[in-house]
């Protein structure tokens, strides 16, 4: 961390934790008895509360949007080039809150948590967890918070499903709704990728069933496989050519080389396999791409995306960017088409942008320009 | 006001009403008639920067290109569509003003005319396609792919079945545009409706 790092940043934050004594019934007919969230705060709520924002994570997120955990710390949080002060998500004037998920694998309750029921980590015998449930744990969040609206609910991904869900299943709590990257419903080839990462993680022997703590082990090679896998999908193929090309890491093509020749690509898509294992856990994986493929915003209602906006009240911001593939600009345009039919106030803007399913996440003059104007009309 | 226009779509467009701009630039149109008619609007524009413009004055806004972006809004029925000062910009101009008399209650729309007096005698004196302040482009570089004259855009509304509701002409030349339009007129405003 230096000192220009710190400029427009949040700077040093700590986590923190809200316990739910209450049960949670989950959409899957089983129910938590309590659970705990972990989250970060940014910024200062307002008297009267008006100037809550939410922000939800992606597959992969966690409760760490922005700023650094420690003077040493060289990485700041995911999502540190949207929020901040004087950044889209302006933290001089909104208060932001963003949790880890249940079913995650940073502090809140998930899989690596203990089972009071049997004095053991759940393991696979976590309850599947859904978007909507997900919204349900962030409602008692905001309540405990003692906020009771959200001037803004905001996410990427997975993260602007979320977003999504909040408009329609608590619209009264909703003003504006921004959904970046995101889709109602995953494709069939989307869904299809994910299931390709979980059989990888299956089919490591030390996957044990999804009970590998018990063992003290970890599926690591599975995990790597299906990060692997899931980073492709989030890359643009020019992007790929311009960063790797047919560049080789190490070796030669001459026979009299002993040493084998290694792409960059290869190389890179390895270190971020491996990086994943140290940080991420396998069970967790498993919930959180069943999640994204069973999110279905289309199903809600019996008429389909139209009939299931009707109730939302929110304003909507909905960005794409064009080289993502993995959640196809036509995917946001056929949300923004649905608003529009649904009689909504929405933006859509689609994003020239090579950097894939990852724009999301970078610092991209157009994109960030085009989310600060409209962070402007949020009332704070 | 150059165009002479704006002035005329403000007038026209219903106190309150639900108003589409295809190609609404920085959004100043839309942003008077949110000021001045209290609409529910939306605009649509392709260019990045347009886009960040008229989000800035508040507006709701899709980026999307005018034409194929049209069927976006097969579920949509507005009180007005506008087309301001861009038909001569749109490939198959025809297909588009079928297509909004369709989900627009009305449509209005402005276009520069090029049946203009000066147009004329430009071409007939030098032999050049016509240049003039408001549309500064040589013929090979230019955006504005199908200009029309007032003559040529009531005959396609003719032969479309769309409905001329009512006409309004700007120009210095005042009364001479309300009598011979295709020739004084500078540019030419039309609400315009499907039979």
């Amino acid at each position: 961390m230096t000192q220009t790092t710190l400029d427009n940043s949040v700077g040093i934050v700590s986590p923190q934790r809200a316990h739910f004594p209450e049960a949670l019934y989950l959409e899957s007919g089983e129910a938590l008895d309590g659970f705990e969230l972990i989250y970060e705060t940014y910024g200062e709520l307002c008297a009267d509360g008006s100037n809550a924002v939410l922000v939800c994570h992606a597959l992969s997120g966690n409760h760490h949007a922005a700023g650094f955990h420690s003077e040493n710390d060289t990485k700041p949080g995911w999502w540190d080039t949207v929020i901040g002060p004087g950044k889209p998500i302006d933290t001089n004037r909104f208060f932001v809150v963003c949790p880890n998920n249940i079913g995650g694998c940073d502090g809140s309750t998930g899989p690596n948590s203990l089972c009071e029921a049997t004095g053991e980590p759940w393991g696979s015998h976590f309850p599947q967890v859904t978007v909507a449930d997900w919204v349900e744990t962030q409602k008692r969040l905001a309540e405990h918070l003692d906020i009771q609206h959200w001037a803004a609910v905001i996410g990427g991904s997975l993260g602007g499903m979320q977003a999504l869900e909040w408009s329609v299943r608590y619209p009264d709590w909703v003003s504006h709704c921004v959904a970046i990257a995101a889709a109602p419903g995953l494709t069939a080839q989307n869904i299809a990728f994910n299931e390709i990462a979980r059989q990888a993680i299956f089919s490591d022997p030390e996957w044990h069933d999804g009970n590998y703590l018990k063992v003290a082990s970890n599926p690591a090679q599975g995990m790597a496989l299906a990060r692997m896998v899931g980073h492709l999908t989030y890359m643009s193929a020019d992007k790929m050519t311009d960063r790797f090309g047919r560049e080789l890491r190490q070796g030669s093509f001459d026979p009299q080389d002993d040493e084998e020749p290694v792409f960059q690509v290869e190389s890179y898509l390895r270190y971020q396999g491996s990086q994943f294992v140290s940080r991420f856990d396998a069970n967790t994986y498993v919930l959180m791409t069943r999640a994204l493929d069973r999110f279905d915003l289309s199903a809600r209602g019996q008429g389909g995306l139209i009939e299931a906006l009707k109730d939302a009240s929110a304003e909507f911001l909905i960005i794409s960017f064009s080289s993502d593939w993995r959640f196809a600009p036509s995917r946001s345009q056929e949300m923004a088409n649905a608003l529009m039919s649904a009689e909504k106030r929405v933006t859509y803007s689609d994003i020239e942008s090579d950097a894939g399913h990852d724009a999301f996440l970078l610092d991209d003059a157009n994109y960030l320009a085009l989310f600060s104007a409209w962070m402007g009309r949020v009332a704070a | 006001m150059q165009r002479g226009d704006i002035d005329t779509i403000v007038s026209w467009v219903p106190e309150g009403g639900k108003v589409l701009d295809l190609g609404c630039g920085d959004g100043e149109l839309l942003h008077q008639l949110q000021n001045e008619k209290r609409v529910e609007g939306l605009g649509v524009d392709i260019d990045p920067a347009n886009i960040i413009a008229a989000v800035s004055r508040g507006l709701c806004v899709v980026q999307q290109d005018m034409e194929d972006g049209l069927q976006n809004f097969a579920g949509s029925r507005f009180d007005a569509v506008i087309i301001a000062y861009s038909l001569q910009v749109l490939e198959r101009p025809h297909a588009v003003l079928e297509r909004i008399v369709n989900i627009g209650n009305e449509a209005i729309v402005t276009f520069p005319n090029f049946g203009h007096w000066r147009s004329r005698l430009s071409l007939l004196l030098s032999g050049r396609m016509p240049k003039t302040k408001a549309l500064p482009y040589s013929w090979f570089d230019t955006p504005n792919i199908h200009f029309c004259t007032v003559a040529d855009f009531e005959a396609l509304c003719k032969d479309l079945n769309i409905v001329v509701v009512e006409r309004r002409m700007s120009s210095h030349a005042g009364l001479l545009a309300q009598l011979w339009p295709n020739l004084f007129a500078k540019s030419a405003s039309y609400r315009i409706t499907r039979r």
